[in-house]
Order: structure tokens, then sequence, then C-alpha cells
């Protein structure tokens, strides 16, 4: 599965790094603690949170990851997007809870060992 | 004529909700010369509305008190704003309670009391001064400075509100003019046990919230005198000015 494939299922709203979006979604995590994420957040994971500072894009490229969705109807920061677009990694806006959205992916298969 | 100045720049009054009763303006003053501090700081949550009532009564006393604030971001990232003059602290607590929400409930967060220099209660503050600022760090920080103030990010070393626990790193990019760290790390040894301050300014602060807590860690500034000026140029570490570790 591709970013672009989660964006058009779940009508995620693309702010930043588009050309990132074929990049291969392997799993999922969610936090809003930085330093937690960097240290335990799996490589090619879509990535839940609600914190909007510059630093995320800087975590998701150490983490290797597929994207950022940005939950609960946070909106990052203009230096943020910036970054994204530079580093190429997809930022995703979802209205509602990261629960819901979280379930939801697990259910499709993302991230669970269950599902080819 | 440079002399030493034993600080303690991280004090919280009974106006901040998780504070102690006792922590009124003549106590803190009387407590802060019986331990041999000369200069503190009042750094209320999200408030300096206790700050002018210890500045009096550090006047009658004969103690230095800076006037400040600790303003939580929206990164839920806690951060120092210092100055010498209490109209700036107030603009600046005029700046964050525009984009500060909620109201205290004292029964779950604590009474936020609001004190005289006599140490008599004026009221209560309504405010969630426990809660997030919907300011930025880098709004907060160049406010502070706009104001003529400095700017320390409040106990690095700690996952909780601490901006390498939040964040993760500190953004380089950060104007911040120093940082501090808790008593659970020796200033001597900060840089080595906390690695992501870098080259960042460090010093150590109380953050008492309890009398008995005041200047248990202490900041000693090699300073002509205890002003905003004369401690960011020792946090710069210019013009002979220092902090001694």
């Amino acid at each position: 599965m591709q970013v672009k494939d989660l964006v058009s299922q779940f009508k995620l709203t693309m702010v930043a790094g588009e050309k990132g979006l074929e990049r291969q979604v392997k799993d999922g995590y969610c936090g809003d603690l930085l330093s937690e994420i960097m240290a335990n957040a799996p490589e090619g994971c879509v990535w839940l949170t609600i914190q909007g500072h510059q630093n995320i894009v800087a975590v998701a490229v150490l983490r290797e990851m597929a994207a950022i969705i940005m939950t609960g109807g946070q909106t990052p920061d203009e230096e943020t997007l910036d970054k994204a677009n530079q580093e190429e990694i997809p930022l995703l806006l979802w209205p509602n809870s990261a629960y819901e959205l979280a379930g939801r992916l697990y259910a499709l298969g993302v991230g669970n060992p269950q599902s080819g | 004529m440079l002399k030493h100045f034993k600080t303690d720049m991280h004090i919280h009054t009974c106006l901040s909700p998780c504070s102690d009763w006792d922590m009124s303006p003549q106590k803190i003053v009387q407590r802060s010369l019986e331990i041999g501090l000369d200069v503190i700081a009042v750094c209320d949550h999200n408030t300096a509305e206790n700050a002018g009532a210890v500045m009096r009564e550090g006047e009658n006393q004969g103690l230095r008190v800076l006037p400040g604030m600790e303003i939580c971001s929206k990164e839920e990232v806690h951060i120092l704003a210092l100055f010498d003059e209490l109209d700036p602290s107030l603009a600046m607590q005029e700046y964050v309670y525009a984009n500060l929400k909620g109201e205290n409930q004292p029964e779950i967060f604590g009474h936020q009391v609001v004190a005289n220099d006599q140490d008599e209660v004026i009221g209560e503050n309504p405010r969630l001064l426990i809660g997030a600022t919907q300011l930025g760090l880098y709004e907060i920080v160049d406010k502070t400075h706009r104001l003529g103030g400095i700017s320390l990010s409040s106990h690095v070393d700690r996952t909780a509100y601490g901006i390498i626990g939040q964040l993760g790193f500190i953004p380089p990019d950060l104007d911040i003019d120093g940082v501090e760290v808790s008593h659970r790390v020796e200033l001597a040894t900060a840089r080595d046990d906390v690695p992501g301050i870098g080259q960042f300014p460090c010093v150590t602060a109380s953050d008492a919230h309890f009398l008995d807590d005041i200047g248990k860690v202490r900041t000693v500034f090699i300073l002509a005198k205890p002003t905003i000026d004369e401690f960011r140029r020792a946090l710069q570490d210019k013009d002979d000015r220092r902090i001694k570790i």
C-alpha cells in the first residue's frame, strides 16, 4: 500500500510533501512526545500526531517514515510545511481523533500482523 | 567591579495551582535571604500577577527580585521569560492571557492565590493557568526579546514539558538565551548528562513549589550588577561576565 492509497481511502487533506505520495506504508504509530517517537517508531510507518512543530519532519526522516498524519483537526506551523516539502515527507490532515483513524487503518491491515 | 551573585531564577508562588500556600511574597523573600540568595526570579505558570508583590517585598528586605513567567507553549514546552521591570512582564502576561483558554477548577488543579506584599489574599485567578497557550515557541521567544527579556528553556532534562522530551531535540534556530536543568542534574556535568543541550548556555534553578525547595540548586553568576543585560552577557560569556561552574 502506498501513501496515496490512504489519502484517497480516507479523504485525507494533503498540505505538503506531495512528492512522497508513492512511499510504501508498512506500519503505523501514534504519539506526540517526540523523544519517544524518535526512539520507537517503526520504519515505513504512517505516524498519527497532534504535534505541528517543524521537528516532526526531522523525526519522520530519522525514522524513515512513510507519512505524517496530523489528527484532531490540528494544523502544522508554516515552517513545518516547508520542511516537509524539502524532505518529501507527505503531511496529511485528518479532522477526527487519532483513535478512530488508527482503528480504521489497523482494520485495513496497516501494522496488523494477522493481515497479509 | 564584578561580583558573585547567587541566584535561583525559577520560583513559583501560591499563584501557581500546583504550588504550596506558604509560597507567599514575604515568606519567599525571607526564605531566599535566609539561605543566602542574592537574586531570585518569580516564574508562575502563564502569569505574573504575584511578581509585583514579591518585588516590593524584595525591595523592603533587600533582595533583588526579577519578574518572570513560566509559559507553556502550544507544543507543551515550558519556557521562562525573565525581565528587569514589572511593566514588560505584565505586557508579556497580557500576550499570554490573550492566548490562554479555559477556566481553573481549584478542586482538581489547586487554588491560584493572588497575594499582596503583606501576604494578604487579594483574590483568586480564574484562568486555567496550568494549561497550554496557543503560542508557538518561536512566538514566545520573539515576544520575550521584543520586551527586553531573556528566554530560558525550562528543565530540559525532564521528559514532561521539557523541550527535548516534547520535541526530540532543541530546534537549532530557536533563539533562546539558554536552557535550565533541574536539581536532578549537576550543572557541572549537565552537558554530558543531557547531550541534547549541545552548546546552549546552561543554568540550574530550583523550580520551587515549596519554601524548603527554594535555592535547593542555584546558579552563581559573575556580573557587575543583577540586571537582565548583565545576565544576558554572562549567558553569552561576554565581557568577563560568566556563569561560575
